[in-house]
C-alpha cells in the first residue's frame, strides 16, 4: 500500500478522524448502516474548520448499497463523497482449500429475514470462481438456499451466453449446502485444536489473540515483572507446517505430536555437537533458520495447547461435553435436563445456555411444549425478559421448537447416517466422526454420501431433513470434458450456505487425505463460525447494560 | 407572419396525425416559434379535450433563461414528431442531443411534484394532478418510443444494470404495472440490493394499501421492506404492515421489542404496561405482564432503597453500599438483591423476597438458590440453617435441601463459609462418594473420618491420616477409632 502513497490506515469508529496530512480519505466499508452512521459522524465532524478540505471517497465491499447510499444522503454527507464505488470481493481465500465470504449475518438474513442478498453474492462469487477454474459440471444440493443459488447461477450463465469458457474445470463437482440442513453440527463444541482455539478464543480472519501470560519472553534477571498486557496475536494458517499437521486433529492427540516434535527438534539441535567436519556445520547453520523457526511455532503451540488444556480438563467442560453427547447420542432428549438447570441457577453466559438447549431441541426434533415453555421461563427469569426477542428469533431459525409432529425423526436419521460413532479413535481416526469425539457432522456425512455410494442411497433421510434436494448438470464442450484417468482424485467443491465450523473443514479435509477415498474436497461458504458466534449472530441486540 | 402562424395552429389542432411539412419554415422561423409548436404538439399526444393544459404558460414558470425552455421544449418536439411520424428525418436530427442535456435535471424536478401525490395508478391520473412543468419531461419519456435514448431501459434491463451496481433512475416507471413489473424483475434476480432499492421506491410512490396488498402476494418483497424498515426503525409503517398481514404476534413483539429504545424508566414501564394488551402467545404473554410488574416494583424498591441509603439510617447499606440500581435487572438479580437488603420484610411489603416469589411463581430451587447465595454472603449463617430447616408435625427439625446438599456446600464454600458451617451440610450430603470427596478437598476432616469409621475401612483412613495436621485433635480422632476397632 505503501507504493501507492497510502500515508496512514484508520480502524473505522465514530467521531473526529485522526489527524492525518492527507487530502484523500477513502472508506472501505461493507454496506452495512451502523457503519454508514460512522462515517457520517466522521464527515460531519471533519468538515468544520479544515483549510484544506479534504476529498472523501467510499469504496464499499463487495458492492454498492443503494440503501446505503440512500441512508448517507438522508443524513445530508452523500455529497461529501467524490467517488462512490465498489470493490467486489466475494469469496475471500483463506487458506489453499478455503474461501470465506465472511458476511456474518449470512444465515440470519437468509432464514430470519428471508434476505437473499447473500446468496445471490455467493451465485457471483462461484460464477467468478467457475470463469477462474472452469465451468463445474455436476452441482448437487440440498436446502432451500442451496436450490436457489443453483438457480441463480443457471440464470446468469443464460443471461451471459459469453461467459462460456474455455479452461479445463478444476472442479468435478460443487455441493451446495444450507446450514438448516444440519443445524445440529455448530452447537456442539467443536473438539479439534482449531476448533477448540476457535471455540475458547475466537479466531478471527485466521488471527488468534491469546492471553499474554504464556507467551512472556523468559528474561533473566527480572521474570514475571513485566508481562506484556497487549494479547499475543498469532496468524493461523496451512502455512506454518506444525499448524498444519495438528490444526485438524482431535485435541487429545495433539499432545503427543508435539512431544514427538520437541524430541525431534531438541535432536536436531544436538546434532551440531557431532558435527566434525566443516561441510557439516555449514549444512547444519544453513538448516538453523529452518529449525528456529520450527522451534518458536513449536513453543507456540505447546503454549496454546496448555491454555486449552486448562480449560478442557476443567470439570465445567466436561460436564458440558457429557450432556452435549448424551444428546447426540439421543439420551434423555425429551425431558429437562438437570445441568441445564444448574448452569442457568448459576447463571452461565446465557449463549452456553442457549446452545445446550437448542442442540437437546434438534437432537429432539423439538421440545414437549411443557419443557420448552420450562427453559424458556428459566431464562427468562434468570436473564431478563427482553430475552423474549432472542428466543423467538431462535424460534423462528428453527433452532428452538416445541415438538409438532409427535414425532422424533432425529433417531432415524442418527441411525441412517451413523452420526454416532461409540469407538472413536481420537489418535488415528478412521472416520469423521472424530472431530467431535463421537458425533459425525451431519453435513459432512452428506458430502462423504454422496461421493459414494450417492444419495440415492438415502434417499428416505434426505426427505426428513429441511429443503428440497436436487442434482443440475452445466453442458460443456466436448473439448473440455474430463478423461479421468486411473487413481485421480474427483474435486468437490463444498459450499456451506449460512456457515461452517473449523471442525467440518477438519472432517472435509480428512476425507481428502483417506488413501481410498478418491475425492478432494475444497471448501466455501458465507462464514466460518462456531456455536457461539452462530447464536450471537441470531440474538436479538439490546441495549448494552447501564453499567 | 403572424397569419401564417394562425394558419398553422389551426391545422395542428385539426388533426393528431398529420405530417407536417418542416422544411419549408425551417429557416425563417425562430427556435421560439419552434417551441411555440412544440407546445402545440403537445396538446396532441395528451388527451384533446383536457382542459388543465390550457393553463400551461411556458414563459412564465419561473425557469430562467429562455433558452431553457426552450430545450425543454424543442426536445419533448422532437420525441412527439418522432413519435408520429419517421419522414421527419431532420427535425429529429437536430434535436438528437437534446434530450440528454435535459435529462440530468428533470427528474428531480418531477419528484418534488410527486411527494404530493398519494399515488397515481395511470399516466392520465397524473395528468389531471399536476402541473404541465413538472411532468412535461415525463410524457416525453413515457410516449416515446425511440429505443436508444440513454436511459430508456426495460424494467428487466433497468435491474440488471443496477445489479452491476449502476445507477438507474426508477423514476420512469410510473404506471403501478410497470413498477410491479420492475419490482417482479428485481426479486426473480434475487438481490436484496436492488429489490431494496425498488420497494424504497415503491415506499415512496404507492399509496400504502396498494404496496401492501401487493406485497402481500409477493412474499420475497415483502420479507425484504419488513427488513428493511426493522433496520431502518420506521416502527409506525412497519405494525401498519404487519397488522395488515394480520401477523399479530410479530406486531406484538415488534411493538414491544421498542421498549429497549426508552431509558426514561416511567416512560418505559408505561409503555410496557401498553403492552400487555398486545396480541402475544398465551406463553408470551405471561412473560409480559411478569416484566411489567417487575418493572413496577423495582421503581417502588429503588425509590425506597435510594432514599434509605442516603439518609444512612440503615446499617445494612452503610455495610454493603449498592453498586448498582436495581432497575430493569433480571427476575433473578432482583430476588437476590431482596434476599441481600430485604431478607427479614413480611410478605406484605413489595421489596420482600417472600413476596417476589408469590407474586412470580418462582420455583422453590430457584428461590433457595438465590436466597443461600444472598444469606451466604452476608456470612448469615443463621439463615442459611433456616432455609434448609423444615420441621415436621411431631416438631422434630429435619434438614432438607430441594437443590442437593452437595450444591449448598459449593455455594457456601464460594462465600468462604467456615469449616464449622461447612463440614454440618457436608455431613447431609447423601451420597457417600460425593459426601468423602467433598469433604477432603474443602478439609471437613471430622466428616472425612467418620464416614470411613462407618464405612469401617482401615486402610483409607489410615491413608487419612497425613492429610490432618499432626498432633491435632483429628489426629488423635482417627488413632482411637483405628485403635478401638
Amino acid at each position: 500500500l505503501q507504493e501507492h502513497e497510502v500515508e496512514k490506515m484508520f480502524t473505522l469508529k465514530p467521531g473526529r478522524l485522526p489527524p492525518a496530512d492527507v487530502k484523500n480519505v477513502i472508506f472501505f466499508v461493507r454496506p452495512r448502516l451502523e457503519l454508514m452512521d460512522i462515517i457520517t459522524d466522521n464527515v460531519l465532524k471533519e468538515d468544520r474548520g479544515r483549510s484544506p478540505q479534504r476529498d472523501f471517497h467510499i469504496l464499499f465491499v463487495p458492492r454498492r448499497s443503494l440503501l446505503c447510499e440512500q441512508w448517507l444522503k438522508e443524513q445530508g454527507v452523500l455529497g461529501s463523497f467524490i467517488h462512490r464505488e465498489q470493490y467486489s470481493l466475494d469469496l475471500i481465500p483463506f487458506d489453499g482449500d478455503l474461501l470465506s465470504m465472511e458476511s456474518e449475518s449470512a444465515f440470519k438474513e437468509c432464514y430470519l429475514e428471508s434476505d437473499q442478498t447473500s446468496l445471490y453474492h455467493a451465485a457471483k462469487g462461484l460464477m467468478t470462481l467457475q470463469a477462474l477454474y472452469g465451468t463445474i459440471p455436476q452441482i448437487f444440493g440440498k436446502g432451500e438456499c442451496a436450490r436457489h443459488v443453483a438457480n441463480m447461477m443457471i440464470r446468469m450463465k443464460r443471461e451471459f451466453p459469453g461467459s462460456q469458457n474455455s479452461i479445463f474445470p478444476v472442479f468435478d463437482t460443487l455441493l451446495l449446502l444450507d446450514r438448516n440442513v444440519d443445524l445440529l453440527t455448530p452447537l456442539a463444541t467443536q473438539l479439534t485444536y482449531e476448533g477448540l482455539i476457535d471455540e475458547i478464543y475466537g479466531i478471527q480472519n485466521t488471527y488468534v489473540k491469546l492471553p499474554p501470560e504464556k507467551f512472556a519472553p523468559k528474561k533473566q534477571g527480572e521474570g514475571g515483572k513485566d508481562l506484556p498486557t497487549e494479547p499475543k496475536k498469532l496468524q493461523l494458517n496451512s502455512a506454518e507446517e506444525l499448524y498444519a499437521e495438528i490444526r485438524d486433529k482431535n485435541f487429545n492427540a495433539v499432545g503427543s505430536v508435539l512431544s514427538k516434535k520437541a524430541k525431534i527438534i531438541s535432536a536436531a539441535f544436538e546434532e551440531r555437537h557431532h558435527a566434525k567436519t566443516v561441510g557439516e556445520i555449514k549444512q547444519f547453520v544453513s538448516q538453523l533458520p529452518h529449525m528456529q523457526a520450527a522451534r518458536s511455532s513449536l513453543a507456540n503451540h505447546t503454549s496454546i495447547a496448555e491454555l486449552i488444556k486448562d480449560i478442557t480438563t476443567s470439570e465445567d467442560f466436561f460436564d458440558n461435553l457429557t450432556v452435549e453427547q448424551e444428546f447426540m447420542s439421543g439420551i434423555d432428549t425429551d425431558k429437562v435436563n438437570n445441568y441445564i438447570e444448574d448452569c442457568i441457577a448459576q447463571k452461565h453466559p446465557l449463549i452456553k445456555i442457549l446452545r445446550l438447549v437448542c442442540l437437546q431441541s434438534v437432537c429432539n426434533s423439538g421440545l414437549k411444549q411443557k419443557v420448552l415453555d420450562h427453559y424458556k421461563r428459566e431464562i427468562l427469569q434468570t436473564y431478563g425478559y427482553e430475552h423474549i426477542l432472542t428466543l423467538n428469533n431462535l424460534e423462528k431459525a428453527g433452532l428452538l421448537k416445541p415438538q409438532t409432529s409427535g414425532r422424533n425423526n432425529y433417531p432415524t436419521i442418527r441411525k441412517t447416517l451413523r452420526l454416532w460413532m461409540d469407538d472413536v479413535n481420537e489418535q488415528n481416526p478412521n472416520d469423521i466422526s472424530y472431530v467431535y469425539s463421537g458425533y459425525a457432522p451431519l453435513s459432512v456425512r452428506l458430502a462423504q454420501l454422496l461421493a459414494r455410494p450417492g444419495w440415492r442411497s438415502i434417499e428416505e433421510v434426505l426427505k426428513m431433513l429441511p429443503g428440497p434436494h436436487f442434482e443440475e448438470r452445466q453442458q460443456l464442450p466436448t473439448g473440455l470434458q474430463k478423461k479421468r484417468q486411473q487413481g485421480e482424485n474427483r474435486v468437490t467443491l463444498v459450499f456451506f450456505l449460512g456457515g461452517v465450523t473449523y471442525a467440518e473443514i477438519a472432517a472435509l479435509r480428512f476425507l481428502s487425505q483417506m488413501e481410498d477415498g478418491g475425492t478432494e474436497y475444497v471448501i466455501a461458504t458465507t462464514k466460518l463460525i462456531n456455536g457461539t458466534t452462530w447464536i450471537k449472530s441470531l440474538m436479538e441486540k439490546l441495549e448494552p447494560a447501564p453499567f | 407572419m403572424s397569419r401564417a402562424r394562425a394558419d398553422e395552429e389551426e391545422y395542428w389542432h385539426s388533426s393528431k396525425f398529420r405530417a407536417f411539412t418542416f422544411d419549408d419554415e425551417d429557416d425563417e422561423l425562430s427556435q421560439l416559434k419552434e417551441s411555440k409548436r412544440a407546445v402545440n404538439s403537445l396538446r396532441d399526444i395528451v388527451d384533446d379535450d383536457d382542459d388543465d393544459l390550457e393553463r400551461v404558460s411556458w414563459s412564465g414558470e419561473p425557469v430562467g433563461s429562455i433558452s431553457w425552455s426552450i430545450k425543454e421544449t424543442a426536445s419533448s418536439s422532437t420525441s412527439s414528431l418522432e413519435g408520429r411520424d419517421s419522414s421527419l428525418q431532420k427535425g429529429s436530427s437536430s434535436y438528437a442531443a437534446l434530450p440528454k442535456q435535459v435529462s440530468s435535471y428533470s427528474l428531480s424536478n418531477l419528484f418534488k411534484g410527486r411527494n404530493k401525490l398519494p399515488s397515481f395508478q395511470s399516466l392520465s391520473d397524473a395528468l389531471s394532478d399536476i402541473g404541465v412543468k413538472n411532468y412535461a419531461p415525463e410524457l416525453r419519456r413515457s410516449k416515446a418510443e425511440y429505443k436508444d435514448y440513454s436511459s430508456d431501459w426495460s424494467p428487466k434491463d433497468t435491474i440488471r444494470r443496477m445489479q452491476r451496481g449502476k445507477v438507474c433512475s426508477l423514476e420512469r416507471f410510473r404506471s403501478l404495472q410497470d413498477k410491479l413489473v420492475l419490482l417482479d424483475e428485481a426479486v426473480a434476480g434475487h438481490d436484496g440490493n436492488v429489490i431494496t432499492a425498488v420497494l424504497i421506491f415503491l415506499k415512496r410512490t404507492l399509496r400504502r394499501e396498494i404496496l401492501f396488498r401487493e406485497l402481500e402476494v409477493r412474499q420475497v418483497a415483502l420479507c425484504h421492506l419488513i427488513h428493511f424498515l426493522k433496520e431502518t426503525g420506521e416502527q409506525k409503517l412497519l405494525l401498519d404492515l404487519l397488522r395488515f398481514l394480520d401477523r399479530t404476534e410479530e406486531v406484538a413483539l415488534s411493538q414491544y421489542r421498542e421498549h429497549l429504545n426508552i431509558q426514561d424508566v416511567e416512560k418505559r414501564r408505561e409503555f410496557l404496561k401498553s403492552c400487555i394488551g398486545l396480541p402475544f402467545s398465551a406463553e408470551d404473554t405471561s412473560h409480559i405482564q411478569d416484566h411489567y410488574t417487575l418493572l413496577e416494583r423495582q421503581i417502588i424498591i429503588e425509590a425506597n432503597d435510594r432514599h434509605l441509603e442516603t439518609a444512612g439510617q440503615s446499617e445494612i447499606f452503610r455495610k454493603y453500599p449498592r453498586k448498582a440500581s436495581i432497575l430493569n435487572m433480571p427476575l433473578v438479580t432482583t430476588l437476590f438483591y431482596s434476599c441481600f437488603y430485604h431478607y427479614s420484610e413480611a410478605e406484605g411489603t413489595f421489596s420482600s423476597p417472600t413476596n417476589l416469589k408469590k407474586t412470580f411463581k418462582i420455583p422453590d430451587k430457584q428461590y433457595m438458590l438465590t436466597a443461600l447465595a444472598a444469606r451466604a454472603k452476608l456470612r448469615a449463617w443463621d439463615d442459611v440453617d433456616a432455609l434448609f430447616t423444615t420441621k415436621n408435625w411431631l416438631g422434630y427439625t429435619k434438614k432438607k435441601a430441594p437443590i442437593g446438599f452437595h450444591r449448598v456446600v459449593e455455594i457456601l464454600q464460594r462465600n468462604n463459609a467456615p469449616v464449622q458451617v461447612l463440614q454440618e451440610y457436608v455431613r447431609l450430603v447423601e451420597d457417600v462418594e460425593t459426601r468423602l470427596n467433598l469433604a477432603t478437598k474443602y478439609k471437613c476432616h471430622d466428616v472425612a473420618i467418620e464416614t470411613y469409621r462407618d464405612l469401617k475401612d482401615r486402610i483409607q483412613l489410615t491413608a487419612y491420616k497425613c492429610k490432618v495436621e499432626r498432633g491435632s485433635a483429628e489426629e488423635e480422632k482417627i488413632n482411637s477409632i483405628l485403635n478401638n476397632t
